[in-house]
């Protein structure tokens, strides 16, 4: 365990050593600024949209620092060579995995945590500072839209206050939560790559595809599926069931349209969800690396 | 008592690039043993196969035949390595790190206690004559403080074999004369040593016996005092005999 840390250790003092930290500084800048713009719109669409695009960017910037950064952690170790004396000491290969795998997914932790910290924040204080105006007419304008009749509209709490979450700073904590939980999965996935496809470059654009694919197709796959003719439909499906199903854990419009937290049954099954298949990925990248020549 | 290496019948080859192109051999057969408190040569010319035979016995290449062992544990296990320090042939360090993180972080991977670690970090930046430049990042270094850094790694877990691949190349003469100190004195010690080198001067000084490899075999092994006697030249010149090399005529 000591081991696993202390690689991981590595990883994130390379990060904060190549000055990487400072994309996190800059885009914490521009969620700043596109929320800090809110105050001057108090039409409660475009807070809404703003939000949105703020989110959007959380996310996509959480995704490419997650991709990039592991994408290049062991193909580096091989061009450097650094993977000689390391492996020279008595460390095993599934340590190695796991210590990459920890300080990545803790480097994107600690972005994750910045981001939602700021974007809560501001957007909190802003609702907060003497003008609950255009909030409650935010919640409101939502009521009768089409987001509220998911599942959660009937929970306790909901219905009688007109600020409709009960929660906010839960709801915000939980999106955070599920995305690092499904970075969890995305950087064992691109570990499991990036002992497979030679180049770092080639397998984060390989990544990104499939991510992007998995978020924006996963949920529909199998009603796709049903439209199809037999040997199509059928191979769909298994791929419905078999991917990672990335887009569960996406509580953007929680977060937007102010619903109520989670329950904690269905948060705590997707940790486990995501736990599974990361540990499956990273059992697979370690059966890849396992017997791996390193001078080939 | 067990050997500290035993290689048998060694052999290990490279895939070719494609499919048409045959595997090339870059051990062939080789077997060789060290034994306890020894300090052993491995000599031979550019392309022997040096580096690939370490490699093998550091679980960086496996072998396409035959079998090592380190401490009679297989090199397969990692475990085989807990005892062994090594220096590779170019510096292969973290650049972004200071000698003192990289040698922190080492002894982190071996379980080393924090206080011991910092006594031991002390004494062989002192022993490298690094203190100075402790704090420093890696890539700030010269190529021969790079070597320095190396040379401390390797002995952060006070091993008690240490391999070596070509420990003094890149070092001035002083640097030279100290990496021979330290090898005498960890003999003194009663630490085992295997170590390359194109250096034959130096060799003759340190090593008790040598190996002369030439195409991935052995062709030569002994005691140095035995090989001059045997040959009737210096080392030098019983190397060249060995791998084939005839000067030319009236020398
Ligand atoms: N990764 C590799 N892929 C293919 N062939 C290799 C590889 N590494 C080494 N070889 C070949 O194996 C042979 C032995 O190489 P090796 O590096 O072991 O030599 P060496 O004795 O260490 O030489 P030197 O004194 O130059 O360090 C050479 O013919 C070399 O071309
Ligand atoms: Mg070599």
């Amino acid at each position: 365990m000591n081991r696993v840390l202390a690689i991981a250790g590595v990883v994130i003092r390379e990060l904060y050593r190549r000055k990487d930290f400072y994309v996190l500084f800059v885009l914490t800048a521009l969620i700043t600024l596109l929320l800090g713009a809110v105050n001057f719109f108090n039409d409660p669409k475009i807070v809404r949209y703003l939000k949105e695009v703020c989110l959007l960017l959380i996310w996509i910037s959480a995704v490419v620092i997650a991709v990039t950064t592991t994408a290049r952690q062991i193909p580096s170790e091989k061009e450097n060579r650094t993977i000689f004396p390391l492996l020279a000491k008595p460390v095993t290969r599934w340590e190695v995995i796991l210590g990459k795998f920890a300080g990545c997914w803790l480097a994107a932790g600690i972005a994750l945590l910045v981001f939602y910290l700021f974007f809560a924040v501001i957007s909190e204080s802003r609702g907060g500072e003497g003008t609950p105006a255009p909030k409650a007419a935010a919640a409101t304008q939502v009521a009768p839209g089409p987001q509220a009749h998911d599942d959660h509209a009937h929970e306790p709490g909901c219905c009688n206050h007109a600020p409709a979450s009960p929660n906010p700073w839960l709801v915000y904590l939980q999106g955070a939560w599920l995305h690092w939980m499904m970075l969890a999965v995305v950087i064992a996935m691109v570990l499991f790559g990036s002992l497979i496809f030679a180049a770092p470059s080639s397998n984060a654009t390989i990544m990104f595809i499939v991510i992007g694919g998995i978020l924006l197709l996963g949920e529909h796959l199998n009603k796709v599926a049903l439209r199809q003719t037999e040997p199509v439909q059928t191979i769909l499906q298994i791929l419905y069931f078999a991917i990672p199903h990335l887009e569960w854990f996406d509580l953007r419009d929680f977060i937007i349209y102010d619903h109520p937290p989670v329950a904690f049954g269905p948060c705590a099954l997707a940790t486990a969800y995501a736990a599974a298949y990361a540990l499956l990925l990273l059992v697979a990248a370690w059966l890849v690396f396992r017997r791996k020549g390193l001078t080939t | 008592m067990t050997n500290v290496i035993e290689i048998r019948e060694l052999r290990v080859e490279y895939p070719g690039r494609n499919r048409s192109e045959p595997p090339r051999v870059a051990v062939d057969g080789l077997s060789l043993s060290v034994r306890p408190g020894e300090v052993f040569g491995f000599l031979g010319p550019n392309g022997a196969g040096k580096t690939t035979t370490m490699n093998v016995l550091l679980g960086f290449v496996n072998a396409t035949g035959g079998e090592a062992f380190l401490f009679g544990v297989n090199v397969r296990e990692p475990i085989a390595r807990q005892r062994i320090g090594y220096l590779p042939e170019l510096t292969y360090y973290y650049r972004f790190l200071t000698a003192e993180e990289l040698l922190r972080f080492y002894a982190r991977i071996f379980g080393i206690p924090r206080a011991e670690t910092d006594r031991r970090i002390d004494a062989l930046l002192k022993l490298v004559e690094l203190e100075s430049v402790r704090r420093r990042p890696i890539k700030t270094y010269s190529k021969g403080m790079q070597q320095r850094v190396g040379l401390a790694q390797a002995l952060i877990n006070n091993p008690d074999l240490l391999i070596l691949d070509e420990p003094t190349s890149g070092l001035d003469p002083l640097g030279r004369m100290k990496v021979r100190e330290i090898i005498q004195r960890l003999k003194q010690e009663g630490k085992t040593v295997f170590f390359s080198s194109h250096e034959l001067g130096e060799v003759e000084t340190v090593c008790d016996r040598v190996a002369i490899i030439s195409q991935g075999r052995v062709r030569e092994e002994g005691r140095v005092s035995d090989l001059v006697a045997k040959y009737r030249c210096d080392l030098e010149r019983v190397f060249l005999k060995v791998i084939g090399y005839e000067p030319p005529s009236g020398n």
